[in-house]
């Protein structure tokens, strides 16, 4: 018997599972492959949107699914946080008490926000990484009359990497719609040289943030929060006051994969090879998704690809054969839709090799994106697109 | 006469950011400015080839001192001391 473990029941875990049970069903059926899949809630959230429900009237009950709906039925789903990947017994720990013993694993862990290693964040900050977090932003716009908004990012890398520049448009664009923009400033902080990581989306972005009057602030990184003098204060010595401040939170790897010397610390990302999502050399152990050290963006969409590539390559080890075909490497494949405002969005379509072109912002991908939103649940984890 | 020479400061920390992409060393050297003492001389090794350009634009906004830039085999090392 070959069993495989896949820690992790988000977009890479549950379509790693649900693509590994279609390709290895007779294996399965003949009791040589066991799949199970630990998840720590047993739901499946639909991050994506939570930004909506601070900027588009969305609510937390129609963003999670039961885990154990999404998963075909081959495979086994545990509902149980791990707390110890034990990698000369090849085992994993869980805080009930079980060991599970794998084969194979897959880390699709994702990664945790850490707002609390900022002084004053919970309490001066708004953001919109949790759902909780955005409705309590919600509120604070609602309740807004006019003055300085401060949107910006806290460290780098964080999910998602377009959103906070799409909640500062769809801010601007809303201050506009209620009357409020010319009693208000808006301003932007990037902790790099310019307003996005890959400099052609810089580019596309760079103007819009002019045309909406928005100030952008680059080499920005957030060092402390003031909450005497409502300012936010860089590294670099700059500061900036706000009345209301939008601030991406920091972001780290899970604690599992630190204390089980999988992932090195502080970070916590997961040492992965760009090509076969391996990690750390070892041959039986995979990661894709938020989890991964790569170079991509952390994106539901670069989980979406990366999932076949670690498919075959357990497929051709069950099968003892090198992987093959199309998904036998990764070359870095991610999609992604950007908000602009006003009821326009561009999409981001990029590799390793080729850097995406964005097009010109237009109503069709922002109805891209509220499409894919309204029926991600029927796609994406049940491998059907 | 004799000519004075300036011997370059000792490295405190060495961060080796080689195989990591924009911004990752960036990101490294900034943590590990914010770990250190004024006068602690950091030296970032990065094989991203947009780190020789973003790091001193950095190291100039944020009021560091730029020891050195060299191009090795392969990698960049870029020398910093931290001035404030
Ligand atoms: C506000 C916001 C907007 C976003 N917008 C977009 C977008 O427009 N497009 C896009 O592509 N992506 C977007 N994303 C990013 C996207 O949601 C993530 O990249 C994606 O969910 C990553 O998938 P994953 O499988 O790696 O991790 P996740 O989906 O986070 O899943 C990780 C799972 O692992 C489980 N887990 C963690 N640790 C343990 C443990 N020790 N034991 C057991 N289980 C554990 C968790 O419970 C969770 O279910 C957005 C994210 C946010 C927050």
């Amino acid at each position: 018997m070959q069993r495989i473990v896949i820690l992790g029941g988000g977009v890479g875990g549950t379509l790693t599972a649900n693509l590994l049970a279609r390709k290895l069903g007779k294996r399965i059926d003949r009791g040589e492959v066991d799949i199970t899949l630990v998840d720590a809630l047993g739901a499946h959230v639909y991050q994506p949107g939570f930004m909506y429900i601070a900027m588009g009237g969305e609510r937390e009950q129609r963003l999670s699914r039961p885990e154990r709906s999404l998963l075909d039925a081959p495979v086994n789903l545990v509902v149980d946080t791990a707390i110890r990947i034990d990698e000369g017994a090849r085992t994993i720990v869980l805080a009930g008490g079980a060991a599970l013993p794998y084969d194979y694993l897959v880390l699709a862990t994702g990664c945790r926000i850490v707002p609390e290693s900022i002084e004053h964040f919970d309490t001066e900050a708004e953001h919109f990484y949790t759902a909780a977090a955005a409705l309590h932003l919600r509120h604070a716009l609602d309740a807004f009359t006019g003055g300085r908004i401060v949107v910006g990012i806290a460290a780098m890398p964080y999910k998602c990497p377009p959103a906070p520049l799409e909640v500062a448009f769809l801010i601007e664009s809303e201050l506009r719609e209620r009357g409020l923009r010319e009693k208000s400033e808006v301003h932007f902080c990037s902790p790099i040289g310019r307003a996005f990581t890959i400099e052609s989306v810089s580019e596309m972005a760079t103007p819009i943030f002019a045309e909406k009057g928005i100030e952008l602030h680059t080499f920005f990184n957030v060092d402390a929060i003031d909450p005497e003098r409502k300012v936010v204060l860089s590294l670099e010595g700059e500061e900036l006051p706000y009345d209301l401040l939008v601030l991406v939170p920091p972001h780290k790897g899970q604690q599992l994969v630190i204390d089980s010397g999988l992932a090195p610390a502080p970070g916590g990302w997961l040492p992965t090879d760009r090509h076969t999502l391996r990690v750390g050399g070892r041959p039986n152990v995979f990661a894709l998704g938020d989890a991964t050290d790569l170079p991509l963006s952390k994106a539901g969409s670069t989980a979406h690809f990366e999932a076949p590539v670690v498919v075959e390559g357990i497929v051709a080890a069950v099968e003892g054969r090198q992987p093959a075909g199309k998904h036998a490497t990764y070359e870095g494949r991610v999609m992604c839709f950007f908000e602009v405002g006003d009821g326009k969005g561009t999409l981001l379509r990029f590799d390793y090799e080729h850097p995406p072109t964005p097009p010109e912002p237009n109503a069709i991908w922002h109805l891209g994106k509220i499409v894919f939103n309204k029926t991600y649940f029927h796609t994406v984890p049940r491998g059907r697109v | 006469m004799t000519a004075v020479l300036e011997t370059p400061p000792t490295v405190t920390t060495t961060v080796d950011a080689r195989g990591s992409f924009c911004p990752g060393p960036l990101m490294e050297l900034i943590r590990a400015i914010r770990e250190s003492q004024v006068g602690d001389v950091i030296a970032v090794l990065s094989s991203d080839k947009g780190s020789k350009l973003d790091i001193p634009k950095w190291i100039e906004k944020a009021g560091h001192r730029l020891v050195s830039l060299t191009t090795l085999d392969g990698y960049d090392e870029i020398v910093v001391q931290k001035a404030r």
